[in-house]
Formats: structure tokens, sequence, C-alpha cells
């Protein structure tokens, strides 16, 4: 099973007024259990799934954005967030959770998943790709 | 890799039509379909980008969506090419993979 593509998985849409983002990390699982090569980007309001401290225990759903933080685990560690994105909703890389993994190619050294990019550097990086999934 | 981009919603409605074009590389092609071929219109807010836009890559609209909606194709931006089902198939052959914008 040699048969690995680049999938990239684009996420547009804020976290619980709809269920494309949890239906998107679900399949991103997938995807790397899967063991492909798998890539995120966030973009537009999919740049609110990342906000840290979301807390929906008022609303009586799952709060699944811990399992972000677990995608490192799945060597899911190319998670793109545009920088235009950011800046028109008045956000910084500091509002959002600090997601990380560990690198077996550099002694286990704990690094960042998450790059923020320019739109001219993420259309690069999304012309790169086999596979893309809209969510 | 070239990419084929669709774009099935009103510019008015959502910004699926402004972040496909942001991020679109050079020569990649976009189709507008369904309630996405009123991006295709001359002489709304929209316009503007979207012909600033097709110096980088290639719009295109189907025809059958437009006629649904009532879009006549003399109001449609000049450049743009209006295409059939036939021609979106040849596209999506075409191109190595294709990005929906939802």
């Amino acid at each position: 099973m040699s048969d690995i593509k680049k999938f990239m998985y684009v996420n547009r849409t804020a976290p619980y007024g709809t269920i494309y983002a949890w239906e998107s990390l679900e399949v991103v699982l997938i995807g790397a259990a899967f063991e492909q090569d798998v890539a995120c980007a966030f973009i537009d309001d999919g740049v609110y799934q990342l906000v840290k401290g979301q807390d929906t225990t008022e609303l009586g759903i799952k709060n699944f954005s811990p399992t972000y933080a677990a995608l490192g685990d799945y060597d899911v560690n190319k998670i793109y967030v545009e920088k235009e994105s950011l800046e028109a909703r008045g956000l910084t890389i500091d509002d959002l959770m600090a997601l990380k993994y560990e690198d077996e190619d550099d002694d286990w050294a704990e690094k960042d998943s998450i790059h923020v990019v320019t739109a001219a550097e993420l259309a690069d990086i999304l012309e790169q790709q086999e596979v893309v999934f809209s969510f | 890799m070239s990419t084929l981009h669709t774009v099935n919603k009103s510019p008015f409605d959502r910004s699926s039509l402004e972040t496909c074009l942001r991020l679109a590389g050079k020569g990649n092609a976009v189709v507008l379909l369904e309630d996405g071929v009123y991006g295709a219109m001359q002489g709304s807010n929209a316009s503007a980008m979207v012909e600033k836009a097709m110096s980088d890559v290639s719009i295109y609209v189907l025809g059958a969506d437009m006629k649904a909606r009532g879009v006549d194709e003399s109001k449609i931006i000049d450049g743009i090419k209006v295409i059939d089902y036939k021609g979106f198939v040849d596209l999506t052959v075409e191109k190595d993979k294709v990005n929906a914008w939802l």
C-alpha cells in the first residue's frame, strides 16, 4: 500500500453554526488513518475553528476543539491558516490554539503545526495538492 | 498541476467567489454554476473583482443554469465563456483536480 496522495482539507465555516467543521475533522482523521499525506487549510470563517478557549457546556453539545490538538499524533502537522482571513476578523495567531507535533526526524523536537500563510502562498500550496476536500 | 474551481453560490450571499478568486493559481479555470452564475453578470458590485481576476484565470459559466435564471448571454462579462454540460466534463478531464468552493 504505497498509494499515498496529497490530500487537502479546505475549511471555510465556523465551528458550531453548522456541522461542516466537525465533519471535516472526522474526515481528516480518516485520511490520516489511511496514512495519506494530509494537509488542512483554514480560510474565511474556518479560522474560527482554531480559536482557543471554546466552551460549549451551556449549549449541551460536544466541544470538539480539543481534538485539533490530537492531529499531531496522527502526523497531521501541515495546518495552514490564511493571514488575510485572520486579519479580516481582527485575530492573530495568539488567538488560536497552539497546535504542536513531535518531529521524528529531528529527535522528536516539539514544533508548531500551524503555519500562517498569505493568500499567494496558500494558492501555491493548493496547486501542489492531488485531492481537495471542501467543507 | 492545474486546478478547476467551481463556485455555486451567489457572490452577494457568500464569499465563495471572492475567496476562490483570491486563492486560484495562475492558469486555473473557474466554472460558475447554479447561483454562482450571478457572479458572471456585467455591472454588478462583483463585476470588477471578476474582471480583475480574468487576467490570471479563465472563467466559464454553465449555460443551463443561466437560462434557468433568465440570465441572458448579452449580460455576461466579456471574456467569460458560456459552456454546456459536455464542456464542463471536458474541463474536469483537462484539469488535475477540482476544488469546489461551497
